[in-house]
């Protein structure tokens, strides 16, 4: 069942904040709240991992996640598995109707091998996942693949895939909601050598609700 | 209690017992020294072979092998899903990342030629050789959970273990724990993506298929023998994996896959620079 993001957001808000264009973001949701992204001004990356807020241990599962629905897309009804295969989040309303799991998180060091050595002074995702990462004791090990909200990444007959042009447009919403207590890393895409931005990054809003 | 007569009741008799044991052969076993191993690759002299195995399907090892390792897996009869994890053996929290994999090449299938990356921008280990091209970067392994529900069990010591289970056995004993295990890749049973991004499972690409890794950098290889997490099968029915170890030399700058692609060149520098830095290769310098 589709909910209406009006509807979800209606409920008690407990958090409502805007994460500038670039920057790390974090907090826990409790079971059963709903986070609803806002991508502000259009085609925003969202790089997001979430972790057992009460064992960071198990975490987010791209894997899992894409063997459970069949399917490397993300999209209303997906559920976010963890790595013991028990879901973290479910996406209860969506917008755009794409998102990624498979193509990671942009880093100084991968941007060295996708556009040069020229460009790994640039700040990146995994910069930001360990920066807001840190604060909750977590490290580099804690880092695994993780979804990209708004991102494009199709895959060719001939196995050919790439990040493309964005599917989002201003104002575009998801709503996840926490089907354990979720702690939740979110880096808003720093990257500008490839369309995953529109090449300009922007702000995005973080709401949390409590229905 | 003791049986009347019974040959192990002492601890002389027990020894004796155990040492009796000596010298059985079964089919997945490692054969020590590696140069006893029968059926070695032509081009691979006795002395050179490091390690001879064959791991039972629902079975694991692992191995930490020197920069220009060449590690071959074959899949003997046809139905093994090799699960493979890699961690740089020195500062084992740079390790595979899937993601970069792919992503950096530009492709998302396997196969010869293809450089798993880490997540430091090197090359962990290039594929030198494959002769099954039916492999998976997305599917990850098999977790207790999962096959609890889809053969009833996903033990270690059970009929169909998961591979989270036996990685998590095989990273212990490498000084590693849960939070190493990032997600994984598998070779011997391929999977494509369909247009609309469904997953589907193509299966084994038949029996005696290889797949030759070569080290680039000191590796800590962790590997398990059991069925793909898409495997449609009713029932576990993997089989045995062949894990073959000899000398070799890492990537040369004259090696044609080091200026396949130019983000490769940029991973086989980056690796050089790192190795050189860690004295792995030590540059000769003339001085005049």
């Amino acid at each position: 069942m589709t909910l209406d993001i009006d509807t979800l957001l209606a409920g008690g808000v407990v958090l409502d904040e805007v994460v500038p264009a670039r920057a790390a973001w974090s907090t826990v949701v409790l079971a059963g709240s709903v986070l609803t992204i806002v991508d502000l001004e259009g085609n925003q990356a969202v790089d997001f991992l979430a972790y057992n807020a009460h064992d960071t241990a198990e975490r987010y599962s791209a894997p899992d996640t894409m063997v459970r629905q069949g399917n490397i897309f993300l999209g209303m009804g997906s559920v976010l598995c963890s790595n013991e295969s028990r879901p973290l989040l479910t996406v209860v309303a969506d917008e755009v109707g794409r998102h990624d799991t498979i193509g990671g998180a942009c880093s100084k060091e991968s941007n060295s091998l996708r556009y040069g050595h020229h460009t790994v002074h640039q700040h990146g995702c995994v910069d930001n996942f360990l920066s807001v990462g840190a604060r909750w004791g977590l490290g580099k090990r804690d880092l695994v693949s993780n979804v990209n909200w708004y991102m494009n990444v199709p895959v060719e007959s001939d196995g050919t895939l790439g990040i493309v042009d964005g599917l989002s447009a201003p104002g575009r919403r998801l709503s996840l909601r926490a089907e354990m207590d979720t702690l939740v890393l979110v880096s808003n895409c720093p990257q500008v050598n490839n369309p995953c931005n529109g090449f300009d990054p922007t702000p995005v809003r973080m709401v949390v609700t409590r229905p | 209690m003791t049986a009347e007569g019974s040959s192990t009741a002492s601890t002389h008799g027990a020894r004796d017992h155990a040492r009796s044991q000596a010298g059985r052969v079964v089919t997945t076993m490692p054969v020590l020294p590696a140069s006893a191993w029968t059926t070695r690759p032509e081009d691979v002299e006795a002395d050179d072979l490091l390690w001879a195995e064959t791991v039972a399907g629902g079975g694991y090892t692992h191995l930490r092998v020197e920069r220009g390792t060449i590690v071959r897996l074959r899949d003997l009869e046809g139905a093994a899903c090799a699960h493979v994890l890699l961690h740089h053996a020195v500062q084992p929290w740079e390790r595979l990342n899937v993601a970069d994999t792919t992503k950096v090449s530009w492709q998302a299938y396997l196969g010869r030629g293809s450089l798993l990356l880490s997540d430091q921008g090197r090359v962990l280990a290039s594929i030198v050789d494959d002769s099954s091209g039916a492999h998976d970067a997305f599917c990850g392994t098999s977790t207790l959970a999962g096959n609890v529900a889809r053969y009833g069990d996903g033990s270690p010591q059970g009929p169909s273990p998961a591979g989270r289970e036996l990685f998590l056995l095989a990273a212990a004993k490498q000084g590693m724990s849960a939070r190493d295990l990032p997600p994984s890749l598998s070779f011997f049973q391929g999977v494509r993506v369909e247009t609309d991004g469904g997953l589907s499972f193509v299966g084994s690409a038949g029996p005696d298929r290889v797949v030759t890794l070569r080290a680039e950098l000191p590796l800590v290889m962790l590997v398990a023998n059991v069925a793909h997490p898409l495997d449609p099968s009713p029932s576990d029915r993997t089989s045995s994996l062949e894990v073959l170890a000899w000398r070799g030399r890492p990537t040369a700058p004259t090696d044609p896959l080091w200026t396949a692609t130019p983000e490769g060149e940029r991973a086989f520098l980056n690796t050089a620079a790192h190795a050189a830095l860690l004295g792995l290769e030590p540059v000769a310098r003339e001085r005049v």
